[in-house]
């Protein structure tokens, strides 16, 4: 019983340092200096201490500082009370879904079960998916609050377009759910040992229409709509300073860093190196005994997982930063008539597969 | 049921885009009247940026105007130069020197090309590629650092003067050039493949305020948009000025008008332009760059240093300016957005009795509700960029 709540607080404090401490943070600074290198540009590298810039990674820090420093804005005339709550709103959410993604296998470590999980919910998926959908809440009280046409505007939006991703991305994810048959992501990711057995292999139209369903999602460009800056100025958060602006930046980095998790557990191989299977790296290690054994292989596979996740990371900076954004009929036209009706043509085909096989 | 559907009524939105909005650059402030996205009704507000040039210019002498051209059309300030003092040489009637014209010809496509390039830049940027944007500033950094190796400034330039130009080319100009295109080449190729073939950003240009050429020439519309349009009018080819005439280059016309042909014989225009540079720097001759007439070129300043008569002439020209004759004159050069017309009046004294611009860009902005009503906001934001509205020029 003890040893089951240090294993709870010692995975929830590793993912909080990992999520919050570390991720949030500083991809602000990937985000500048990986712009920076595809548009030719030398990126953040100013702020320093005691002379030391360590390639502009103490721009985390003094960004930090000084939106602590900034006015604390609400405009007149807004909600006050829900302009405030907004930001928490979509940056909870946000924090918790990545609570059921798991970042490891499970272990034997001194006689206890570890299994490298914050939550292990049977819904799995859903609960991502319901989580997500709260975040919907939070833009549209963010733009509704403000007392800001720009930021109605952008609210609206971005309610139309979470709520038809939403949709979308449910039925994208029905064909994994068929193949592994269930909704546990650990049991997911423990199918797919094999390099064959990944969900990408076995779903590759399931893992492009779920990967743009989750971007357009997180309202990142290319479908920055609701935030459009040229069109809405800031859309729905316009009217934000200081802390509470930083909540709705910090949510949207979660976000891709739990888009990057999902992804990962659902079509690639979660925690698993490829050709080489779980008990092929226990034993691996077995000069280190039973117990070492375990927790190298258990850090080798943290490792893989979270090298796995940059990956993914990389990847959606890239597409911000060389895709333009839609206009906003046409977003919601390729969700309603193209990735709507493509997943489920995906459902179908992957019916008819694991009926006749 | 009269109940239910006053419950379902809905108002429009009456929205202020401007003039500090990150679409209205160039300070130009649009009221939109919005059901929903949808553009009802948009009055176009313009004059935040005026600033008097027409009267200004009465009360300097003639030469004194060239610094405020440049402050026209602030993304080509070179053609709004040429443009002006060709309109003066008119009016006195005189042309200047061969190697001037060429050189006239350089550094007007040199500031077409930062032109194009700001404004294919800027319109990438506005629907979200940020890339292709940094992409055409590096090149546009490079012209500009060609701009200011010819006449010292790189966005105020100030070179033409009536009668010549400030300065003959640098030394090793030709070979600059040559560096900076060959990497203009391969930015536009690297723009060109983020943007042209990309299906995001085809969506959102193609079809996007389309055009027919007669209700184009209607609105007054000059320019790449125009001839976005099919209507194959440039003012260097069908009033060739200064050598443009004997230099081979091609118009680029598009069919539909909308905004994605503006772009693309924006685009096309870049390549021609840069054409047009190659060759005249290859054909330009030798002589002097400033005309023999003391009236109205000053002489070099070892003269005005050391000759009387050089030292009156100069002393008679800036203080009570060149003296044009009686007369009235309209003279246009193709400038960034189209036809850049000058209409000046001289009453025979030092000073402009009047100096009249007919900026492209105000027909093209007027023509913004006609090309906006019925679309989405976001359609603002393109088409606005595409006609290159340059609140300097438009406002004056």
């Amino acid at each position: 019983m003890f040893a089951d709540m240090i294993e709870s607080v010692a995975k929830i404090l590793f993912i909080f340092t990992v999520n919050l401490g570390f991720f949030a943070p500083i991809l602000g600074w990937v985000e500048r200096k990986q712009s920076a290198l595809m548009q030719d540009r030398i990126g953040a590298n100013r702020a320093d201490v005691g002379g030391f810039t360590i390639i502009g990674l103490f721009h985390p820090i003094s960004d930090a500082i000084k939106v602590i420093m900034k006015e604390d804005f609400i405009p007149a005339g807004a909600e006050k009370l829900l302009h405030t709550l907004a930001p928490a709103i979509s940056l909870i959410p946000a924090i918790i879904t990545f609570a059921v993604v798991p970042f490891g296998g499970q272990y034997e470590l001194f006689g206890h079960h570890v299994n490298l999980v914050i939550a292990d919910l049977d819904v799995g998926i859903l609960y991502v998916f319901a989580f997500s959908g709260l975040a919907t809440y939070g833009v549209v009280l963010a733009g509704w609050a403000s007392r800001n046409n720009w930021s109605l505007i952008g609210g609206l939006r971005a309610s139309a377009q979470m709520l038809s991703y939403e949709v979308a991305m449910g039925l994208t994810v029905i064909g994994v759910m068929m193949v592994y048959g269930t909704l546990k992501l650990t049991e997911i990711g423990a199918m797919q040992e094999s390099l064959f057995h990944w969900g990408v292999f076995l779903q590759p139209l399931g893992f492009i229409l779920f990967f743009t369903c989750a971007v357009a999602e997180n309202k990142r460009a290319p479908f920055d709509m609701p935030e459009a800056e040229s069109e809405l100025v800031a859309g729905y958060f316009t009217e934000y300073s200081s802390f509470k602006f930083v909540m709705f930046w910090m949510g949207e980095f979660l976000e891709i860093v739990t888009i990057a998790g999902l992804v990962t557990t659902l079509f690639f191989g979660a925690w698993h190196i490829p050709f080489v299977s779980d008990s092929a790296l226990v034993s691996f290690f077995h000069f280190a005994g039973p117990n070492g054994a375990a927790v190298l292989a258990m850090l080798v596979n943290i490792t893989t997982f979270f090298v796995k996740v940059c990956f993914f990371i990389w990847l959606q900076m890239t597409i911000r930063w060389t895709l333009p954004r839609f206009r906003y009929d046409q977003v919601m036209k390729l969700c309603w008539k193209m990735i709507l009706p493509l997943s489920l043509v995906n459902i179908l085909i992957t019916g008819l597969v694991l009926l006749n096989g | 049921m009269p109940e239910t559907i006053r419950d379902l009524s809905t108002e429009q939105m009456v929205i202020n885009m401007g003039p500090s909005h990150p679409v209205t650059h160039g300070t130009v402030k649009f009221l939109a009247t919005l059901d929903g996205e949808n553009i009802v009704d948009l009055k176009v507000d313009i004059g935040y940026l005026h600033r008097g040039f027409e009267k200004m210019c009465e009360s300097g002498t003639w030469q004194q105007v060239i610094p405020y051209t440049d402050r026209l059309n602030y993304v080509s300030p070179l053609i709004n130069n040429v443009g002006y003092a060709l309109a003066v040489e008119k009016l006195i009637g005189i042309e200047v020197t061969e190697r001037c014209k060429y050189i006239r010809v350089i550094a007007s496509e040199l500031a077409r090309i930062a032109d194009h390039l700001t404004n294919v830049a800027a319109g990438a940027m506005e629907v979200g590629a940020m890339t292709a944007f940094l992409y055409f500033v590096e090149a546009r950094e490079l012209v500009w650092d060609l701009i200011e190796a010819l006449c010292g400034a790189r966005v105020t330039a100030n070179y033409v003067r009536i009668g010549g130009v400030k300065n003959d080319l640098p030394d090793d100009f030709a070979k600059r050039t040559h560096e900076v295109f060959k990497r203009c080449h391969e930015l536009w190729a690297d723009v060109d493949k983020l943007l042209t073939h990309n299906r995001i950003f085809i969506d959102r240009l193609r079809d996007v305020a389309p055009m027919t050429g007669e209700e184009a020439i209607a609105l007054g519309f000059t320019g790449p948009c125009l001839r976005a349009t099919g209507v194959p009018y440039d003012v260097r080819k069908a009033h060739p000025y200064l050598v443009y005439d004997r230099l081979d280059f091609e118009v680029p016309i598009g069919e539909t008008g909308d905004n994605f042909d503006k772009y693309l014989v924006r685009m096309e225009e870049l390549k021609q332009s840069m054409r047009i540079v190659e060759q005249a720097l290859n054909r330009i001759p030798s002589g002097p760059v400033n005309l023999d007439m003391p009236k109205y070129r000053w002489q070099s300043k070892d003269d005005i240093y050391n000759r009387a008569d050089s030292l009156i002439f100069h002393f008679k020209t800036v203080i009570d300016g060149i003296k044009p004759p009686v007369g009235e004159v309209y003279l246009a050069v193709e400038g960034g957005n189209g036809e850049l017309g000058f209409y000046l009046v001289s009453d025979g004294s030092g000073k402009p009795y009047k100096c009249r611009v007919r900026p492209p860009c105000f027909p093209l902005t007027a023509a913004m509700p006609r090309m906006m009503k019925g679309r989405l906001i976001a359609d603002i934001v393109p088409t606005f960029d595409m006609i290159n509205m340059i609140g300097g020029e438009c406002d004056r």
